[in-house]
């Protein structure tokens, strides 16, 4: 049967939530992961820059600019608890993703544009 | 006569702020080498590298420092900034380098707090989160220094320490208020470092008189450093703390304990085996 609603994490925290056995070798007393997301400069948007371990949010944050700010990267930082990260299939690219390639009128290219216009 | 009287005493002052500058610098890279003892050990990556990153404040720390006092010495007959600085190999020039690497154990300053062994996590932490009120109380009152030099680069290292003072305070915090274990391991360490807490409010000569004529005052340090560590405690369940009569003493005025002849040993090998090695 196909399964069309699933839940899916983002990193090796999602196999802990869903009730698998924890790896072997890994260790149940470690740190949750955190995604952080650091903005480089006023006006820019938050970006993904990796993952860390950390106890908590206070801790998450100040690792993150321990490990992701030391080269003057951010001004901003973002973390988020991996497990609340859900993300798509990989397995349905096809059916998510394929479908929009042969849909060339969704682009705004059969426009005339004016001379004038420089910057599109 | 009173010409002279005045003359000596502005040398003296000047003399008092190269030894106080000195005092400083060897606090700061001493805190950083041992730090930086922690580079690959650290209990996770992450805590490693804010260690690492700190260590490397502390060194920055220390060369704004140096650099000063090689500046101040400098200009100085050599001679006369010889007869100051007791340089165990005689340096050509007097440089930050020289003064880290040339002066052995009985010319270094640093408090004995410092020097002391890192010991576990929680004795790592607890000596940088004294480190770090001392400094951060420390480097407000030297802000207003008559020293512009001095009250620059003080300006400018309070921004490091107020990071350091967070990120330990929320460490203490942490292992007090954790586990039964932890909490054992920071009762340990404030056993292991307490005795050493008291040097760091006992002026040394040269530091009663380079900071005479300004407001920094060791009964107003001591007293902010003992509140801010007992209003931590309070929140870590830790016992509060007080500052009795005895301590020990001697690191301002070049008197050790053994340990470190082994930081020196190992941070100074390199340039004493090939002299003047750069890379």
């Amino acid at each position: 049967m196909l399964q069309l609603i699933k839940k899916y994490y983002y990193g090796d925290y999602g196999e802990i939530e869903g009730g698998a056995a924890p790896a072997p070798g890994s260790n149940s007393r470690e740190w949750p992961l955190w995604e952080v997301f650091i903005r480089s400069k006023q006006g820019l948007d938050h970006k993904h820059v990796g993952s860390l371990h950390a106890a908590d949010a206070a801790m998450a944050i100040e690792n993150a600019r321990d490990v992701y700010t030391r080269r003057m990267e951010g001004v901003s930082i973002w973390v988020v608890e991996s497990k609340y990260i859900h993300a798509s299939n990989p397995d349905e690219s096809d059916a998510l993703y394929d479908p929009a390639n042969d849909k060339i009128y969704r682009h705004p290219t059969f426009y005339q544009l004016p001379d004038e216009l420089k910057y599109m | 006569m009173e010409s002279d009287t005045i003359v000596m005493n502005e040398t003296a002052i000047t003399d008092a702020l190269i030894d106080c500058t000195l005092q400083l610098a060897d606090d700061s890279l001493i805190m950083g080498h041992r730090c930086s003892e922690w580079c690959g050990h650290g209990p996770v990556l992450e805590q490693d590298i804010a260690l690492t990153n700190i260590a490397l404040d502390y060194v920055g720390q220390s060369r704004n420092l140096y650099q000063y006092a090689a500046l101040l010495l400098e200009q100085l007959p050599k001679e006369k900034a010889l007869s100051l600085v007791d340089f165990d190999i005689i340096p050509e020039h007097i440089t930050e380098d020289s003064l880290a690497y040339l002066r052995d154990v009985g010319a270094f300053k640093n408090h004995l707090l410092f020097e002391q062994p890192n010991g576990d996590w929680a004795q790592t932490i607890l000596k940088i989160f004294f480190f770090s009120v001392y400094r951060f109380y420390l480097f407000q009152q030297l802000q207003n220094n008559a020293d512009e030099r001095l009250a620059a680069i003080a300006e400018k290292s309070v921004k490091e320490v107020t990071y350091h003072l967070k990120w330990s305070s929320e460490w203490v915090i942490r292992l007090g208020d954790g586990t039964d274990e932890s909490k054992f391991r920071m009762l340990q360490a404030i056993d292991a470092l307490w005795p050493f807490v008291g040097e760091l409010f006992e002026p040394a000569g040269y530091e009663t008189l380079c900071y005479y004529s300004d407001m920094l005052t060791f009964e107003r340090l001591r007293s902010d450093w003992l509140n801010k560590i007992n209003q931590i405690f309070e929140t870590a369940t830790l016992p509060p703390q007080s500052i009795g009569r005895w301590h020990q003493t001697g690191g301002k005025n070049g008197y050790h304990s053994e340990h470190l002849g082994y930081i020196l040993a190992e941070m100074q090998f390199l340039q004493r085996t090939f002299p003047n090695a750069i890379w």
